[in-house]
């Protein structure tokens, strides 16, 4: 494969193949940062994949008590799902089982959209009756009352149908130790990337996946050409001194974001160097027929 | 551009209908034409010619030099995006069933302010009369959306039957506040009088600043510090810091009126 060299480390002439998804956001607030986070941790677990969970999810990030709208800690999680059914389904449990049931919690909406999902709407009716709405300055929140107070979250969210989701860079290294450095300091540039999220644990993913397997009924199986352990054995995309290779998957609420997230990893793993971390860089995608996306990194370094 | 103007010439010697001259009813018109608009209630016509000189501007904000109490329904039926602004008094139903906009008054105003005005914000330098945000006779909701802010002192039942938006008195409200309130937030910063509070209240938030004792239908619920209540605070902070200060704070919620729903509620400072 054709490749650039950026202080060291080999880039490949390769881009990411990323498709349209369904975004939506809250903010969720909390008396303190440990329990807005808590509330917010939870509520984004099992939500790294559309493949077997009910949606990809993610803290986007910290917000501080001035940038709250009830001014308290909050931390801003964004979701995506590939329909507005199944991300207002998702996002309603999700708070319904997770933040609502988190003490001190409250929720808002995170952006306007283009379209609103009934979130205070479809749960305030666990309030059984005792709920009271609120509008102020145009928006309409329900207090529902709950044992430590009262429940506030807002009756809707905004939804985007512009979302992109599957944004990604394969980082390959020498050693799983140097390739997870190159890997957390990108993970961290793209946490810094606004209104983008790294939806598995810890935001890597060491699973990379192709489509279709040797077993009827799989959809997909592991990336052999990237597996390490198969150099020698298989179609291998790996070079020689390439001894382990995790990946990030982005998704964002716009492309220019999922852009941006690339870009901002690429230039953390580049910073690092090839000593201390990776060697190579490429990027998955199923040869450009199946994702309208395409983030092809020459571009973005 | 400077804004549409009403200058009064003497005060009028009847009531006058001002509700043709929201700038929205305005726009496109010469100056001619306005001064020859009807404004009169009795059999004696009264043009506009008659009783102000006007001076062209811009007719998205219109404002009156001089005012009176006998300027009745002025902003009637304003829709979002106009502005009003009156240096003097005015009569009855000031914006009486506004949908939007905005209208500020340096001085008083009359009884029925912002009847069943939907999306207003309403800002009374002076004093308010009576039935502040209500319904007029027959009528079942009252103010169903906006905000009015009285830095002055309002007359009774302020707030009857509001069905959704703000109510904030800066000074002291008459007897009756919120009586018979649907929905919707009364704050006052003031006293309230009489023993009447939240008469019949179904689901309003009546926020008031000092302790006090309220009827046997409201039930004591506790202090708590609520969400909603920050919110507002943080919502009225640059129009009445007052409000603002009050809502910050840890609440005392008496639930009421429980002749009714009880699903209101009365919310005084811990």
């Amino acid at each position: 494969m054709p490749q650039l060299i950026r202080k060291g480390i080999r880039i490949d002439e390769s881009f990411a193949e990323a498709f349209p998804m369904t975004g939506s956001g809250v903010v969720v607030t909390a008396p303190t940062r440990k329990w807005a986070m808590q509330a917010a941790t939870t509520m984004t677990g099992y939500a790294t994949s559309v493949i077997g969970c009910d949606c990809e999810a993610g803290i986007d990030c910290e917000l501080s008590t001035r940038e709250t709208p009830d001014g308290r800690p909050g931390v801003r999680v964004l979701l995506f799902g590939f329909s507005p059914k199944s991300v207002e389904k998702a996002l309603v449990n999700r708070i319904g089982q997770c933040v609502l049931t988190c003490p001190g919690s409250a929720v808002f909406s995170a952006f306007d959209g283009e379209a609103k999902i009934k979130v205070g709407d479809s749960m305030r009716q666990f309030g059984d009756k005792w709920q009271i709405s609120k509008a102020i300055d145009g928006r309409r929140y329900w207090r529902v009352p709950v044992m430590d107070g009262e429940f506030l979250v807002e009756s809707s969210v905004g939804l985007t149908k512009k979302s992109v989701g599957g944004g990604n860079l394969l980082i390959m290294g020498e050693d799983w130790a140097k390739t997870m450095r190159a890997t957390e300091a990108a993970v961290e540039a793209v946490h810094a990337t606004p209104d983008a999220i790294a939806p598995f644990p810890g935001g890597v993913v060491r699973s990379g996946s192709k489509v279709g397997s040797k077993y009827k009924g799989m959809g997909a199986s592991t990336n052999d050409a990237y597996c390490p352990t198969l150099r020698g054995a298989t179609n291998s995309a790996l070079d020689a001194d390439i001894g382990c290779v995790l990946e990030i998957v982005i998704d964002g609420l716009t492309s220019e974001a999922v852009a941006a997230g690339m870009r901002a990893g690429l230039k953390a793993i580049i910073a690092l160097g090839p000593k201390q971390g990776a060697k190579r860089v490429g990027a998955g995608n199923y040869g450009g027929k199946l994702g309208p996306f395409h983030y092809h990194l020459k571009d973005l370094v | 551009m400077k804004p549409l103007l009403f200058t009064l010439k003497a005060e009028p010697d009847q009531r006058l209908d001002l509700s043709p001259l929201t700038p929205d009813r305005l726009v496109g018109r010469s100056a001619k034409e306005i001064e020859s608009l009807s404004i009169g209630t009795t059999r004696k016509s009264v043009a506009v010619g008659d009783i102000f000189k006007v001076k062209l501007g811009d007719a998205t904000s219109v404002r009156f030099d001089g005012g009176s109490d006998r300027f009745d329904l002025l902003g009637a039926k304003l829709l979002p995006g106009f502005e009003i602004h009156v240096e003097g008094d005015v009569g009855a139903q000031l914006g009486r069933a506004a949908k939007g906009g905005t209208i500020t008054v340096a001085g008083d105003a009359g009884p029925y302010v912002a009847s069943q005005s939907a999306g207003a914000n309403i800002d009374i330098y002076g004093d308010a009369g009576d039935f502040l945000g209500a319904p007029l006779a027959g009528e079942i909701p009252g103010m169903s959306g906006g905000r009015v802010v009285v830095r002055g002192s309002v007359g009774a039942r302020c707030g009857d039957r509001l069905r959704r938006g703000i109510i904030i008195v800066e000074g002291d409200a008459g007897e009756d506040l919120g009586a018979r309130a649907i929905a919707g937030t009364i704050i006052v910063l003031g006293t309230a009088e009489g023993e009447r509070i939240g008469y019949l209240n179904k689901r309003a938030s009546i926020v008031l600043s000092e302790q006090r004792e309220l009827g046997p239908t409201y039930v004591d619920c506790g202090a708590h510090n609520l969400g909603f209540a920050k919110l507002f605070a943080k919502s009225l902070a640059a129009e009445s810091r007052g409000a603002s200060r009050l809502l910050s704070g840890r609440l005392q919620r008496f639930a009421g009126d429980t002749a009714v729903f009880g699903k209101g509620e009365v919310l005084l400072p811990a």
